[in-house]
């Protein structure tokens, strides 16, 4: 079992014929990801990757009846693709794209939060279920299935947690990453939520950084709500005040934001923050994760 | 990206914001003239992008055009040091002179991105010349906040309400309303992410202004924001970060000894976490990001030896969609046509692990799978340099 994506999943690329989107799809379909449509306009009833592609969204949903998209379309245009993902009603969008403008999210986050819609990113790899579903860019050799939940603002450091996890026993249930933009669909709070509500999910690490207070809000949920353990790193003890590093969402501002105010929170909350990614599976197995 | 003071003034006017005149200059005859103009009595200003440039000395006061002139003069060329600078201070290239504005009050009027809600929040307070994180921390109930909705903005009842807070007069109240719906105009003309007036006045003959402007802009937008975009100035960064932004590369200048290069930011924040915490100092932030090319990472390497700080160079690269193959080759072009007599400390794992591996080994690099144990080593490394720690 997992979260978000399994083997009910049929996912819809947009921009299926560019070069990330391409080399994705592929990608996703050797993982065993049910990929059924792709979208790139003026190229409809071509196909890419064995995929027939569509000119719209609304085409493909008709044809195909796809219950997920994943956007890899260039930034500039990223935030339409999110707004016709959502006028077609699809129920998921993952949108891997990397430098929208904030203001451009902002939007189209409160249309697909009116229609109900979950949108997961922007800038993020996409989620995993291991075994089943892979919607995104990550390795999906590093994953084994399992039942620790990882959620993470970052790519690649979401596969080093991951990669060291599975060395250690310690398969995944489903492991994605929200992004690292501001703005960003959806947060760790509603991700512990789901972790929380599925029963093969039995602990989960969250891999949070710099920025906002996205994590301090979490650690309140897990006070209040969370039975399950969780154990957690945060990345950037060593950032300078003031500036942006490489995320646009990672930068202290105002002086907050840190990643001491961060680990304190959690901390307060019972949650243990690893010093080290390694650490993270023995802090698992010390809180009784086996 | 930042703007200036006297930027950020020319944005907010042309969203119909009062401002205090005045003419930016860039040597001492043009402030002479600028005061006279003005009427003799200014404010001189030094244009820097750094907070706390009033306890520096960077906010001076002339009486006389000779004075804007003498003042202007050792202002311009000269280094402030502020709070915000560093030891090291920024070169002041422009003062702002304008003239003096007799004022009865101050406030604070602000606009951010809020992450938590994403929406735009205008901020406004009766405590104007303080830090708003000061107020924050002191008296909170003095903030006062109204969120834009994506669709309608800011409704009047909104700019109403929050100018109201601010004064009990009608004409105030009005001319505030104006302000409030100017800043957040501007805000999203401009694809801004953080709009801050402090202090907004109100003169002793009734006026509200923007006595103080700082803007910043949201990066990703820059693409249709060319005017935007136009007023950076390449002074006011890190020589070695502005390079390296030109490059396609992000990076942030530390003041260690090991420089790092990894893909993604948040393995590159870990990263120097990392070297911290096992008894090193990162020289650098720096993400080659996620497709990376050789020529990206000859590029890193570049701007990384051209750190005299620099006593080990350590490579973590954990390959997903960047190719462990790509870094390699990177790595030997990079050597071969930089050179370099530092260590070389690389980890490389992920996709085609084992064609970069075969690439370093050629040139008689030695290649880790772990990162805390290439961390390690690029520790003692730098140690054995002597490099200080």
């Amino acid at each position: 079992m997992s979260i978000l994506v399994d083997t009910s999943t049929r996912v819809l690329v947009q921009g299926i014929t560019g070069r990330d989107g391409s080399f994705h799809t592929r990608k996703m379909k050797e993982y065993g990801t049910n990929v059924v449509a792709g979208v790139t306009p003026g190229k409809g009833g071509t196909e890419a990757e064995g995929v027939p592609v569509f000119d719209t969204v609304a085409d493909a949903v008709a044809a195909v009846c796809p219950n997920c998209s994943v956007i890899y379309v260039p930034a500039a245009l990223a935030a339409d693709a999110m707004l016709e993902a959502a006028e077609s009603g699809l129920p998921l969008v993952v949108c891997i794209t990397e430098g929208l403008p904030a203001l451009d999210v902002v939007k189209a986050k409160a249309v697909m939060q009116r229609q109900g819609i979950r949108l997961i990113g922007p800038n993020c790899p996409g989620v995993i279920s291991p075994g089943t579903c892979k919607v995104g860019i990550m390795p999906g050799s590093i994953h084994q299935p399992g039942s620790i939940g990882v959620v993470s603002r970052s790519g690649t450091l979401t596969y080093e947690v991951v990669a060291g996890l599975s060395k250690a026993g310690l398969g995944q249930s489903t492991a994605l990453g929200i992004g690292g933009d501001p703005v960003i669909g959806t947060t760790f709070l509603d991700v512990l939520e789901l972790f929380e509500k599925d029963p093969e999910t039995r602990a989960v690490v969250m891999i949070g950084e710099i920025g906002g207070n996205d994590e301090e809000r979490a650690a309140e949920y897990i006070m209040r709500e969370m039975t399950k353990p969780v154990v957690a790193f945060i990345a950037g003890r060593m950032a300078p005040p003031g500036k942006r590093m490489g995320h646009a969402g990672a930068i202290i501002a105002g002086g907050k934001g840190t990643a001491a105010e961060k680990t304190r929170a959690l901390e307060e909350a019972g949650v243990p923050v690893a010093q080290v990614p390694s650490d993270i599976p023995g802090l698992l197995r010390q809180r009784g994760v086996q | 990206m930042k703007v200036h003071e006297y930027q950020a003034k020319g944005i907010l006017a042309r969203s119909g914001v009062p401002i205090p005149k005045g003419r930016v200059v860039g040597n001492p005859e043009d402030a002479y003239h600028a005061a006279r103009e003005l009427g003799g009595r200014v404010v001189i200003k030094a244009q820097v992008h750094a907070g706390g440039r009033g306890k520096a000395g960077g906010i001076q006061l002339a009486q006389t055009p000779e004075e804007a002139e003498a003042k202007a003069g050792r202002m311009l060329g000269s280094s402030l040091v502020t709070y915000q600078t560093g030891g090291r201070g920024v070169v002041v290239k422009r003062v702002l002179v304008e003239e003096v504005v007799p004022l009865l009050r101050e406030l604070y009027l602000g606009a951010v991105l809020d992450r938590a809600l994403s929406r735009v929040v205008v901020m406004a307070s009766t405590e104007g010349g303080v830090e708003i994180e000061e107020t924050a921390t002191r008296s909170p109930e003095k903030i006062f906040k109204e969120w834009a909705d994506p669709f309608i903005g800011l409704a009047d009842f909104q700019t109403r309400r929050l100018a109201m807070r601010l004064s009990s007069d009608r004409a105030i109240i009005r001319q505030l309303a104006g302000v409030i719906s100017g800043v957040y105009a501007a805000f999203l003309a401009n694809d801004a992410s953080m709009v801050e007036i402090n202090p907004l006045v109100i003169t002793d003959d009734g006026r509200v202004m923007a006595l103080d402007a700082k803007m910043s802009f949201d990066d990703s937008a820059l693409y249709r924001r060319a005017d935007v975009a136009q007023m950076r100035d390449p002074a006011e960064e890190d020589s070695l970060e502005e390079e390296a932004r030109t490059q396609g590369l992000s990076f942030v200048r530390l003041d260690g000894n090991i420089g790092c290069v990894v893909n993604g930011a948040g393995l590159a924040m870990a990263t120097m976490d990392i070297v911290k915490y096992f008894g090193g100092s990162p020289a650098n932030f720096l993400d080659i990001g996620g497709s990376s090319s050789p020529e990206k990472v000859l590029a890193a390497m570049r701007v990384l030896l051209a750190d005299p700080r620099v006593k080990t160079v350590l490579f973590n690269i954990f390959g997903g969609i960047t190719r462990c193959d790509d870094v390699a080759t990177g790595m030997v072009q990079a050597l071969r046509e930089i050179g370099t007599p530092l260590p070389v400390v690389v980890r490389l794992t992920g996709t085609n692990e084992e064609e970069g591996r075969r690439i370093l080994q050629e040139v008689g690099l030695e290649v880790g799978s772990s990162m805390e144990e290439a961390v390690k080593k690029a520790v003692a490394k730098a140690a054995e340099q002597g490099g200080t720690i």
